[in-house]
């Protein structure tokens, strides 16, 4: 396969076929992922759903929830659309085939070696990095490839500016290999079990710096990359301030760094570390902000599209839930309010305002442009379909957070609760019993929403049962060409029968 | 807080592999012409059909369609 200029006179086209591969597998895992964490929603109501076997206990299934929402199915949609962006902002086919191929293929092998060995009991225990160690090399290895696709893709770049959406993905590339690489240093002591590197407090700090740069850069500068180039394409208009873009990014890549202690206040971390965090955290409201503005102003002087666009509203409903759950996690990292909602139910729905809300939503709406034009199509098969997938994701959010935001400030006051005497007015499990009916809610909206999925598996298939898999010729002209040369107009060069190959 | 001395050190490289790209992106000019930068995906054609992009020379931001 040619890396890079032309094969024997035939055009340079562009590397489609594993951008189709990520993307399927991506709603794959959506629904494999959504349907595992509506399983252990149901288990907290009927806990018989576990059917008495160790494989399909909470504590093993939820983090097989976990990581195969953030990692497959976040992770496979983010090798898709930076593969798909870094290609057509750079206008250059994707550096080494074979590495992208190993990149899909490894990951996948991975992603499918996680969801066999946690309930098998295989886990290190630490929270989204529960994968024993043979998984973090293989994964360790997907990553430093696709760092060198990613950044050979960028230098051999037909077109002098990068685009802003590839600094955000290429940081979010560089900070994960560091952080998935430093935190789950381990000693293997058999084939699935190992003894992390650090102990007690330590490796709770390491482990909360990774956690929430896990969130921070895998979760959030990574999708605001996909932001950056689907809210403009979809819109039809320019990002609404390049030049914010490129503050708040930097601010964002510094910030989100010191966070993490604000996971640990009220342990037994040093106070000044946890202050360190918690005013990190509020810092870090400005350039979250920043981005979620740019995102929505994009839209400015185009607000009737949202009315007939589904693809749209889903793009900037996703950026209002990432201004909602940027400001409530600032104001959760302030200690006094984590007392409150430290361990309790509002941390699960701070989360999913993230994870449903702004990571899902803003991946629907730029697959729903991206999967037409895998395709040779410029539209999905159905866009009522879209429209009916809209409403199912943003009602099974707002119930699911309304629901976990309630029974968070229950518990929390009802912990706290003393009576005169000084002893505790409520036991646990009389918390756990009032958070009860606020469950049932919460397993309504998580179904909600992966019944939206099932409707874009549905109206996916549509839309590509059928069609070709082109991988379109790339222009030889640009107006910001490298080569002097080759400045024009970017249109399409009359095509050559034979250089529109099938992937 | 043993682990600080590693993850400080990490946080302190990353600060100078920052302050490198920045440098670096200066420089080169990536930062000069901030409104065509923000323009050029618009006129990349993607959508298979062979008919040249559309002109988004006139666009303002903020301009009602």
């Amino acid at each position: 396969m040619s890396t890079s200029g032309t094969m024997a006179g035939q055009p340079e086209t562009f590397n489609y076929g594993v951008v189709r591969q990520f993307t399927i597998m991506t709603i794959f895992w959506g629904i494999v992922g959504m349907g595992v964490g509506v399983l252990i929603a149901a288990q907290l109501i009927w806990p018989e759903l576990n059917f008495n076997t160790p494989w399909l206990s909470y504590g093993r299934l939820r983090p097989v929830h976990t990581n195969t929402v953030i990692f497959a199915f976040g992770g496979t949609a983010l090798f898709a659309t930076s593969y798909y962006v870094v290609q057509r902002t750079c206008q250059v086919r994707l550096f080494s085939d074979k590495l992208a191929a190993f990149t899909f293929w490894g990951w996948q092998l991975a992603l499918f070696a996680g969801f066999f060995t946690l309930p098998m009991g295989f886990t290190t225990t630490k929270e989204y990095a529960e994968y024993e160690w043979p998984i973090d090399i293989l994964i360790a290895l997907v990553w430093v490839s696709y760092a060198v696709v990613f950044f050979g893709t960028i230098a051999k770049r037909r077109v002098k500016h990068i685009y802003v959406a590839n600094w955000f993905y290429g940081s979010y590339i560089l900070t994960i290999a560091v952080l998935h690489i430093f935190n789950n240093i381990e000693i293997p002591v058999s084939l699935w079990k190992s003894y992390s590197a650090y102990a007690g407090v330590q490796d709770a700090m390491v482990q909360w710096w990774y956690g929430h740069n896990a969130v921070g850069f895998f979760l959030t500068t990574s999708f605001l990359g996909m932001m950056y180039y689907f809210v403009p394409k979809q819109a039809d208009r320019p990002i609404y301030s390049y030049r914010l873009s490129i503050v708040h990014f930097w601010a964002l890549a510094f910030t989100y760094m010191w966070a993490g202690p604000h996971h640990l206040h009220y342990t037994s971390l040093p106070d000044w570390t946890q202050a360190l965090g918690m005013v990190f955290s509020l810092i870090l409201l400005a350039p979250s902000w920043g981005g979620m503005i740019n995102g929505i102003m994009t839209v400015s002087g185009a607000w009737h599209k949202l009315r007939t666009d589904p693809i749209l509203k889903f793009l900037v409903t996703a950026l209002s839930f990432y201004g909602m759950a940027t400001f409530e996690g600032s104001m959760m990292s302030i200690r006094t309010v984590n007392a409150l909602s430290h361990y309790t139910d509002w941390t699960v729905g701070h989360v999913h305002v993230g994870a449903l809300g702004w990571v899902a939503m803003i991946t629907f709406g730029s697959f729903y442009y991206m999967i037409p034009r895998l395709y040779g199509r410029s539209s999905m098969a159905s866009i009522k379909q879209v429209e009916l997938h809209f409403w199912l994701a943003t009602i099974g959010v707002v119930l699911y957070i309304s629901s976990m935001w309630v029974a968070g400030v229950m518990q929390g006051l009802m912990w706290r609760a003393t009576g005169a005497d000084g002893t505790l007015t409520y036991s646990f499990v009389e918390g756990v019993s009032a958070t009860y009916p606020l469950y049932a809610i919460r397993l309504l909206g998580g179904l909600f929403f992966l019944s939206g999925m099932f409707v874009m598996a549905w109206n996916t298939y549509r839309t590509i049962k059928g069609q070709p898999k082109p991988n379109p010729v790339v222009y030889k002209y640009n107006p910001d060409s490298t080569d002097p040369a080759l400045v024009g107009p970017a249109i399409p060069q009359p095509v050559p029968a034979a250089a529109k190959v099938v992937a | 807080m043993e682990a600080m001395f590693l993850l400080i050190a990490i946080s302190l490289v990353f600060v100078v592999a920052i302050g490198a790209a920045f440098w670096w992106a200066i420089f080169a000019g990536q930062f000069d012409d901030s409104d065509s930068a923000g323009k050029s995906i618009l006129g990349d054609e993607d959508e298979n059909s062979g008919a040249p992009p559309k002109s988004h020379d006139g666009d303002v931001v903020g301009k009602k369609e």
